[in-house]
């Protein structure tokens, strides 16, 4: 048995920022899934929506879920990464003044997201999207 | 273990909002304002003291379990922020005192157990 969810999520839409990361949570909740998944989740959904609200054109999360593990897929539609090494780097952020005054832009959003996933996988490079990939096994 | 009420009458806290939470067990105290950082590292329960006061701070509060969030020194807060809150149940409550001083004051009554 799989379910899949796909939430949209819209640039700059601070205003419904963490929406789609709460929505997956709260169902990870009703199904049952241990807290300590469900925290891993949490943080590395809610890194890839802000990803994406705060660095790309607008994109997707695509949740799936089967017995044996969570799958979230976090597409945008551009303007893709120049240097994912860079990316990847603690402390690393090409956030804008404006943003970081709200206190994102740490640049640990990637760095978060690989840390809570099992598998971890990141595709980009510039003028195209960027697809994040994070996988966490269900035990 | 201690709850939010209780550390709301005993630091004087103002409730702004979230009052369904109240009851929400303590664990311990989280104080940071880089949303990222405070993902990675709050832990359940624990209390938050941020001086963000946008809307976000609340899905960081929701996604890390916090116990309830503290804004110092009397900062002002978005009325958005405040819908989000009472909407999902998640005490906002409001001090005069700085960081370091809610910090102390929390140690002085030892409310973390």
């Amino acid at each position: 048995m799989t379910i899949q969810v796909c939430y949209d999520i819209v640039r700059y839409d601070f205003s419904r920022a963490g929406e789609a990361s709460s929505s997956i949570k709260k169902l990870l909740k009703q199904l049952g899934i241990s807290s300590d998944v469900i925290k891993r989740v949490a943080v590395a959904t809610y890194e890839a929506e802000m990803n994406i609200i705060i660095h790309s054109e607008g994109g997707i999360i695509e949740l799936n879920i089967d017995p044996e593990k969570i799958k979230i897929v976090a597409k945008d539609t551009g303007p893709g990464i120049e240097n994912i090494q860079k990316a990847m780097t603690e402390g690393f952020s090409t956030a804008p003044n404006e943003v970081r005054e709200l206190g994102f832009g740490a640049g640990m959003g990637l760095p978060n997201i690989k840390r809570c996933s099992d598998i971890f996988d990141i595709e980009s490079s510039l003028g195209e999207s960027t697809t994040v990939t994070m996988i966490i096994k269900l035990n | 273990m201690y709850k939010v009420i209780d550390v709301v009458k005993l630091l004087e806290l103002e409730v702004i909002a979230g009052e369904g939470g109240l009851e929400n067990p303590i664990t311990g105290v989280y104080i940071g304002d880089l949303l990222s950082w405070v993902m990675a590292h709050l832990q359940a329960g624990n209390i938050w003291i941020t001086i963000q006061t946008h809307v976000n701070i609340l899905a960081v509060a929701l996604l890390a379990d916090a116990a309830c969030v503290i804004i110092p020194e009397y900062a002002e807060i978005d009325h958005q922020t405040i819908e989000k809150a009472n909407d999902e149940g998640i005490p906002l409550l409001r001090s005069k005192f700085s960081a370091y001083q809610l910090a102390i004051k929390i140690k002085e009554h030892d409310l973390i157990k």
